[in-house]
């Protein structure tokens, strides 16, 4: 009965992509076992399990392993059917959901690495560029959420919560870091209203990394990345 | 007014990746033309975020990204299904589509798009190791899917095409058949396949892009002072 739907995740604990799943097992309440793994010293599991990539997160399920955070969360919420959905049921609003979680990732997530790399001119730039994302998402979830945003129950967190809470969850720590405003409720007050209603919910603020380690890791890659380009 | 539009060009795979799909489901669907170039109103419209193709149009609603895309035809058009049952299977079906789309088809890209040089030479090794985990997933296979065509086969379908065009263009091989035997046999038996035969860009459409595509890039890095 142990073996039986014994789940394991290899992750890293400053990696969105395995917060993404993390909390969407601690949401559906699947018990799962943690591995951290050191990214510097990759263990033979975690290269036997993702040849590919060699990366975090993997899931194993019944010694089946999978890669990539968006292909394991269909996955999760395609076998695991008790517990809330991840995914709506009408086509149309899957669509919705796929599309924006990809423009999350790929638009925003991408390109913040930049806004903490730099300073002067080229942070200006790179934090325009988030800001313009910021307002086409702003924009394109009304769609998501016609009536706004007050409350979401445990049971309501689906795919895109996830991955907007992976990003952006710790998203007052990157304000501490850069001295600035990212999620400001009068520019994007649906996105700022979205993200407050998400960490009311215990387990969703519990997914988040702990400020203070965040907010050391995140100065020490600016002061790294600064110090190197002005060599 | 037709109940299913596709809005896309002749010469993109991943608009011809929709167009399998909806054919191998006998969907039937209105084609709608436009300039990307000009940013034609109708992709204003209908892909106001991104502006590409291809976009589809069911009942007037919009989906965009061709996966996304993919993955609603599946869900709306329940007959000849794409990806299989099983929850383990779909998952290595959406992972190596992904696979091929970021590692075999860009790193095609990177490789041939760079003039020769180091750089263009490791392009071409991480391209050729990506290429042969596909090879590995097509082996002892007809189609990814098995027998039937399925998901990953319209994924990964338009790239061996592109790649021959790249090829040509950038001065590189990548897909040799010697060392992908398998990814060879299945992408000529694939492109025989009428449905698929019928929406292939042609070739030296292809061709030309990539060409002027390259020589555009290269010059830029010729042109520093």
């Amino acid at each position: 009965m142990a073996e039986e739907n014994k789940v394991k995740l290899l992750g890293f604990w400053n990696s969105p992509y395995v917060r993404r799943v993390e909390l969407a097992l601690k949401l559906k309440g699947i018990p799962y076992e943690y591995v951290e793994e050191d990214l510097k010293n990759k263990s033979s599991l975690l290269l036997k399990y993702n040849p590919v990539y060699k990366k975090v997160p993997v899931l194993v399920h019944n010694g089946k392993p999978l890669a990539e955070s968006h292909v394991i969360l269909e996955y999760i919420d395609e076998t695991w059917k008790n517990g809330p959905p991840l995914l709506p049921q009408d086509p149309y609003k899957r669509a919705q959901i796929r599309f924006w979680a990809s423009f999350v990732h790929q638009q925003l997530f991408e390109t913040m690495p930049l806004v903490f790399k730099s300073d002067g001119e080229a942070q200006e730039k790179a934090l325009k560029e988030v800001f313009e994302k910021l307002s086409v998402l702003e924009e394109g979830i009304k769609n998501i959420f016609p009536g706004g945003i007050q409350i979401i129950e445990h049971e309501n967190v689906g795919l895109l919560d996830i991955v907007m809470i992976s990003v952006f969850g710790p998203y007052k720590v990157y304000e501490e870091v850069l001295g600035l405003k990212l999620i400001d409720p009068e520019k994007t007050p649906l996105l700022f209203s979205w993200l407050t209603a998400l960490l009311e919910i215990p387990v969703v603020k519990d997914s988040l990394p702990p400020h203070e380690k965040l907010v050391g890791f995140l100065k020490f890659i600016r002061q790294d990345a600064l110090n190197s380009t002005s060599a | 007014m037709a109940e299913v539009k596709l809005i896309a060009t002749t010469d993109s795979l991943f608009c011809a990746r929709i167009e399998w799909a909806l054919k191998l489901k006998g969907v039937e669907y209105e084609f709608i033309e436009v300039d990307i170039r000009n940013k034609s109103p109708l992709l204003l419209k209908y892909n106001p975020v991104h502006k590409k193709v291809p976009v589809l149009v069911h009942h007037g609603k919009p989906i965009a990204e061709s996966l996304v895309i993919l993955e609603y035809i599946e869900e709306t058009w329940k007959n000849n299904p794409l990806l299989p049952e099983d929850p383990y299977e779909r998952s290595m079906a959406r992972f190596w589509a992904q696979f091929a789309g970021d590692k075999c088809l860009w790193g095609a890209w990177e490789a041939a798009k760079l003039a020769e040089g180091e750089g263009k030479v490791k392009a071409i090794e991480s391209t050729q190791e990506s290429l042969a985990f596909l090879e590995k997933q097509i082996e002892g296979k007809k189609y990814f899917g098995g027998e039937q065509i399925g998901f990953l086969d319209l994924a990964v379908g338009g790239i061996p095409h592109s790649l021959s065009a790249m090829e040509e263009a950038g001065g590189v091989k990548l897909l040799d058949a010697e060392r992908f035997p398998s990814l060879h046999k299945w992408a000529q038996n694939f492109i025989e396949v009428p449905v698929i035969k019928e929406c292939i860009p042609p070739r030296e459409q292809l061709l030309n892009y990539f060409n002027t595509s390259i020589s555009y890039i290269r010059s830029l890095s010729v042109a520093k002072p």
